[in-house]
């Protein structure tokens, strides 16, 4: 019979030798560990602090108290959201957004990269995809202010409409709440579709071009030729940006809505982002911010979960994510 | 068979029309607006009263500039841009690139932990008000440096530099030791100049956030002298936005000084985007790839 005892003692003396040596590659390492500290103290200091900060959604902080001495209430700040018209509100105005970019917003880079694709390469290719790119790299502040202009009563906007006799007064926009939805919509889009064109265009790039010459060989039209060849070869990279835009759909451009908002369509314009920026920063009140930021943020890691599981059942079962 | 070829190729040129002016269209749509806002900035106060133009100002003028650099805080916030952006991207690059070699070495001790954290960082963030806490107890409340310090890292740009750096060959790094250089020396003077593009890509990127980012003016700063032009810019906006709604009455003059100011400030702060855009252009198949590994 052999003795159990000495099996425990064998794999701690292990274990403390793997000690050991960790230690003695650490020291040897220290050049290299040197360059990883300095990262892993920003993570913890920048990134865990504030998910630790998270913990004052469950309680009742005031100027007054620090983080750990303001006293717990639980889930009292989340059940105020539930009564809370004005949040509400916000959710609409972040769904129905969220919807128009949706609806709109994610067809159009494709239709734009495809119809840059079927562009045969020349200096007008390079000329449309320069210039459509560019809206890009400018600010929403930058935009924002050019949408104040353009829609102004003397701009762009009403003189056009003006000139073709659609209207008879000019009028701005902006300051109409019901068509918020529908600029913030087409603002968006007009910035980044062309941009959103660039990673369907690298996909397609990959297509083998023999697929298109046997199609033209059987008389495929170029319309059957890009629904039969370049979408379904796009179809994994298009899931895939789906379901990114499906978890964001709580999410919404705070810049665009702190540069577009103003009283008149603030109704319209409010979004989670700027209710809690609002609730947050202008009225003070951190802990109910923080609710409504954390509240939101879960629902979004499940829509993410949600949409990750439909089109992977669209998508002969193979999860895209 | 002929015919069916003939009838292919009157359709493909159809399409073809079609198609071009389409796009046409496309590149007008964003075109015009653009210039119509560098033209309006070009042109006299009263002519902006008056409307009525989209290609030509009635009345070409320097006024609106003239006002803006008459005011001497738009040197302060150009400098203040100029000085977080290339402070950022300098530090960030560097910081990321040095995160980003010690973890591409297989045999790093902890390395497991480490790529755990930044991982975790990539999917969890504590939100606006506990980083606004944390960021006021730090003190960098109205803090030049929080245009530095809290962008510094980002796991992302680790992740694409430490896979850049997998894939240098051995073989420079071990002829390298074996005349005696350490860690820092091998990094400094072989890794870094190789990864020259990628590093360029992720600046660039980098480069236009930091100078189109106000949101860390908004949240960390009230201190006008510590404004960048893109703050500057969105307190004119603001105050002109403001006094479109008192308009209607007839305060109209006032209303478009401030627009000339206005349009005058965008098409300034918009001017370096403009000047390194074409540069930008090498980088974004790279950056776009990038984005799609950020995703």
């Amino acid at each position: 019979m052999v003795n159990p005892e000495p099996l425990p003692v064998a794999a701690k003396k292990t274990r403390g030798r793997r000690f050991k040596e960790f230690w003695v590659d650490f020291g040897r390492q220290w050049g290299l560990q040197a360059m990883v500290l300095p990262g892993v103290l920003f993570m913890i200091i920048f990134s865990f602090i504030p998910i630790y900060g998270l913990s004052i959604a469950f309680k009742r902080y005031t100027v007054i108290d620090t983080l750990d001495t303001a006293p717990w209430v639980g889930l009292e700040n989340f059940r105020i959201i539930l009564e809370d018209k004005y949040f509400w509100d916000s959710v609409i105005n972040t769904l129905g957004i969220s919807f128009f970019k949706l609806a709109i917003g994610f067809v159009v880079p494709i239709i734009l990269a495809v119809m840059i694709y079927e562009l045969s390469a020349g200096r007008f290719k390079k000329i449309v995809q320069t210039i459509s790119y560019l809206p890009h790299f400018l600010s929403w502040i930058v935009l924002g202010g050019m949408l104040i202009t353009w829609f102004s009563t003397t701009g762009l906007f009403n003189q056009f409409l003006l000139d073709l006799g659609l209207i008879s007064k000019p009028q701005n926009i902006l300051l109409d709440a019901n068509k918020y939805w529908w600029i913030a919509t087409l603002s968006d889009i007009w910035k980044e579709a062309g941009w959103g064109t660039i990673l369907y265009l690298a996909i397609m790039a990959k297509i083998d071009p023999a697929y298109y010459e046997a199609a033209k060989i059987d008389g495929a039209s170029r319309l059957r030729q890009i629904w039969h060849i370049t979408i379904p070869n796009m179809k994994t990279i298009i899931s895939l940006n789906l379901i990114l835009t499906i978890s964001g759909l709580f999410g919404s451009n705070l810049d665009q809505t702190l540069v577009l908002m103003n009283s008149q369509n603030r109704e319209k314009a409010e979004v989670i982002n700027s209710y809690v920026y609002r609730m947050g920063m202008t009225q003070g009140d951190f802990s109910y911010a923080t609710a409504v930021g954390l509240g939101v943020s879960i629902v979004s890691v499940i829509l993410l979960l949600l949409a990750n599981k439909v089109t992977g059942k669209l998508n002969d079962n193979q999860s895209v994510l | 068979m002929n015919a069916k070829l003939r009838k292919q190729d009157v359709d493909g040129r159809v399409f073809n029309a079609v198609n071009v002016a389409l796009l046409l269209l496309v590149t007008i749509i964003i075109v015009v607006p653009l210039w119509n806002v560098v033209i309006s900035s070009f042109s006299s106060g009263r002519a902006l009263a008056e409307g009525g133009f989209i290609f030509w100002p009635q009345e070409l003028s320097l006024e609106n500039y003239r006002a803006v650099f008459n005011d001497n805080n738009i040197y302060q916030a150009f400098f203040i841009s100029v000085a977080k952006t290339v402070l950022g991207v300098a530090t960030h690059v560097f910081f990321c690139a040095m995160v980003g070699y010690a973890l591409s070495k297989k045999n790093l001790r902890g390395r497991k932990l480490y790529v755990a954290m930044g991982v975790i960082t990539m999917f969890f963030s504590g939100g606006m008000i506990p980083t606004y806490l944390l960021i006021k107890s730090l003190g960098l409340l109205n803090s030049f440096w929080v245009y530095i310090i809290p962008a510094l890292f980002s796991y992302y740009d680790v992740v694409i530099l430490m896979n850049f750096f997998r894939n240098v060959p051995d073989s420079l790094e071990e002829s390298a030791k074996m005349d005696g250089a350490g860690d820092w020396r091998i990094f400094l003077s072989i890794f870094i100049p190789l990864s020259m593009p990628v590093m360029a890509t992720i600046a660039l990127f980098n480069g236009v956030g930091q100078w189109n980012d106000f949101m860390t003016t908004k949240l960390y700063i009230t201190d006008q002298a510590l404004y960048p032009l893109q703050m500057m810019l969105y307190e004119i906006i603001v105050q002109s936005q403001t006094q479109a709604m008192q308009s209607t009455a007839g305060s109209a003059v006032i209303e478009t000084t401030t627009k000339g100011v206005q349009l005058a400030t965008i098409v300034i702060t918009t001017m370096p985007i403009v000047v390194v855009y074409p540069l930008l252009q090498r980088y974004f198949i790279s950056g776009m790839m990038l984005g799609a590994v950020k995703e």
